[in-house]
């Protein structure tokens, strides 16, 4: 290696590690706070103490909100699951000129300010007279979650080799039997990753939630955001460092199943 | 049936339920949302964006958003690049690590990282404190509520969406071709201009017009770092809507937002097939 390639190696890792160390601060931050027993926000805090866990369970809100959240993210996962699986496969089994665009177009709501699409939503249900909280919620966080579904299974869907089913048609499955035996288990990795992306952006939404939600529906970033401005103390730490521990644990347990480089092929 | 017209294949149909689902519920209501800007009493008109562009304070609060945005991107750039490049060279562990680190802050909310980089950011915070420590800065410094601590902020949040698209176009270039250049002589300034950074160019334009868009179309960062009398175009509208309840002025907002990120877009878009068609 010569002097140049070194010094440029050693640059990236400084790099690489500056960046991870600063995208690891909020939530070393978090964590640290949530331990800490001032009520203010404080670094380093004075003492370590479990209170604001306990406080979570007298959190009036709370629960619900998170009952909420869950349910909307599950349910719009799943939904955009099931349309963006389908629309992929057509995309990727056809030609057609024109092609890309239906495909940028399914995945528009990624580059839409969240507002935007918040605001011509909720101007849309009130024109069809849709007051109901958690249908508007469902149907808005459908359309931020498909442009996950489509542009992972869409992007795996090209890598997969569609003879093998003709191949497995040959060899005595039926075609359910042949899209359940090799199409699944192929595309498990895709649907796994769009599952978390879309789960993952559903559940940190605010700036489309925040036109449905009312007194007495709230989302979880949304009852949260009224926390903080409400008392402002390390309550909303805790909740976020429980959460930080459970996607930790979906990580470690990913990395265990299928490695975690498969997760960023998208 | 002419021949060169292909037969319509009923795969297509399984595309139809999700077409139909985004026609309605997605562009139908922002279609509407443009044309409700240009809504008046009296018929269709311009009159709202005449207002709105001759209004200076509304000129600033473009260059705030633009302004924003271009800062967010260049240093996630300066940093998402040679994180990319370690993650595509590491492998096991290492490469392992890195990925948590990229992946994991996206399981907090960006509520909970504006409040976090609140503490971070104070006078008394720990980015002061080192400015000090290494000599940068003689006295503590409020990074809070300043444009710089906003950018910071927003950086952080969307630093993931820089690395990933980086990450992914680097992980397919031959690892062998740095070394047949080095074979052949070329030094390695010249390999990284003509050929290390050509490569990476598809992933980098793409992932500076994603944080592009969501840093011009942020909304809580600002609320949480900087405040109100900090206005950007997406704070802007969101106060027309949910405070001063003026429907006109959020509909034109909005779609001034939306032309300017749609047109990020394509214009990187166009310089991705750009670059492709040169090679």
């Amino acid at each position: 290696m010569t002097l140049t390639e070194r010094l440029g190696a050693f640059f990236v890792w400084i790099v690489a590690i500056a960046a991870a160390v600063f995208l690891l601060t909020p939530l070393v931050v978090t964590v640290l706070v949530s331990f800490g027993s001032s009520a203010v926000f404080t670094l380093p805090p004075p003492s370590l103490s479990m209170r604001w866990y306990q406080r979570l369970m007298t959190l009036r809100g709370l629960a619900p909100a998170l009952v909420t959240s869950v349910q909307i993210a599950a349910f719009a996962t799943l939904v955009s699951l099931v349309l963006g699986a389908l629309a992929a496969i057509a995309l990727a089994r056809t030609r057609f000129p024109g092609r890309d665009g239906v495909v940028a177009f399914l995945t528009s709501p990624l580059m839409l300010p969240g507002l935007v699409l918040g605001i011509a939503l909720l101007q849309g249900f009130r024109f069809i007279g849709l007051i109901d909280v958690w249908t508007s919620l469902l149907i808005a966080h459908v359309v931020i979650t498909i442009p996950y579904a489509v542009r992972t299974l869409y992007s795996a869907l090209g890598l997969f080799d569609f003879t093998l089913l003709d191949a497995a048609r040959t060899l005595g499955c039926s075609p359910a039997e042949a899209i359940v035996k090799v199409l699944l288990p192929n595309l498990a990795p895709a649907f796994i990753t769009s599952a978390i992306f879309a789960f993952l952006a559903s559940m940190d939404n605010y700036a489309v939630s925040i036109f449905f939600t009312n007194a007495w529906t709230k989302t979880l970033p949304i009852q949260m955001l009224t926390f903080a401005e409400e008392q402002p103390d390390p309550t909303i730490a805790a909740v976020s460092s429980l959460l930080i521990a459970l996607v930790l644990v979906l990580l470690i347990v990913l990395e265990r199943a299928i490695g975690l480089r498969r997760i960023t092929e998208v | 049936m002419k021949a060169g017209r292909p037969a319509f294949d009923p795969v297509l149909l399984l595309a139809a339920p999700a077409l139909a689902y985004m026609a309605v519920v997605f562009a139908l209501p922002v279609l509407v949302l443009i044309l409700r800007s240009f809504g008046t009493p009296t018929g269709p008109s311009i009159t709202a964006y005449v207002s709105f562009l001759s209004d200076g304070f509304n000129w600033r609060v473009i260059g705030n958003t633009l302004r924003i945005a271009a800062l967010t991107s260049l240093l996630c750039l300066a940093l998402g690049y040679p994180t990319a490049v370690a993650l595509a060279r590491s492998k096991g562990a290492v490469q392992a690590l890195l990925l948590v680190a990229i992946i994991l802050p996206l399981s907090v909310g960006v509520i909970v990282k504006a409040f976090a980089w609140q503490i971070v950011l104070r006078r008394d915070g720990v980015v002061a404190a080192f400015m000090v420590m290494t000599g940068i800065w003689d006295q503590p410094q409020l990074l809070l509520f300043t444009e710089s601590g906003l950018v910071i902020g927003a950086a952080n949040v969307f630093l993931p969406f820089m690395i990933l698209p980086i990450y992914s176009v680097l992980k397919l270039v031959d690892p062998n071709l740095q070394d047949a250049a080095a074979t052949l002589g070329a030094p390695p300034l010249y390999r990284f201009f003509k050929l290390a950074l050509p490569m990476a160019m598809p992933g980098i334009i793409s992932g500076t017009a994603i944080v592009f868009s969501l840093a011009a179309s942020m909304y809580v960062i600002p609320t949480l770092l900087i405040g109100d009398r900090f206005q950007t175009l997406a704070t802007l509208t969101a106060r027309a809507f949910l405070l001063m309840r003026n429907e006109q002025l959020g509909s034109t907002t909005a779609t001034v937002l939306l032309v300017l990120a749609v047109s990020i877009v394509m214009l990187s878009s166009w310089a991705v097939k750009a670059k492709g068609d040169s090679r």
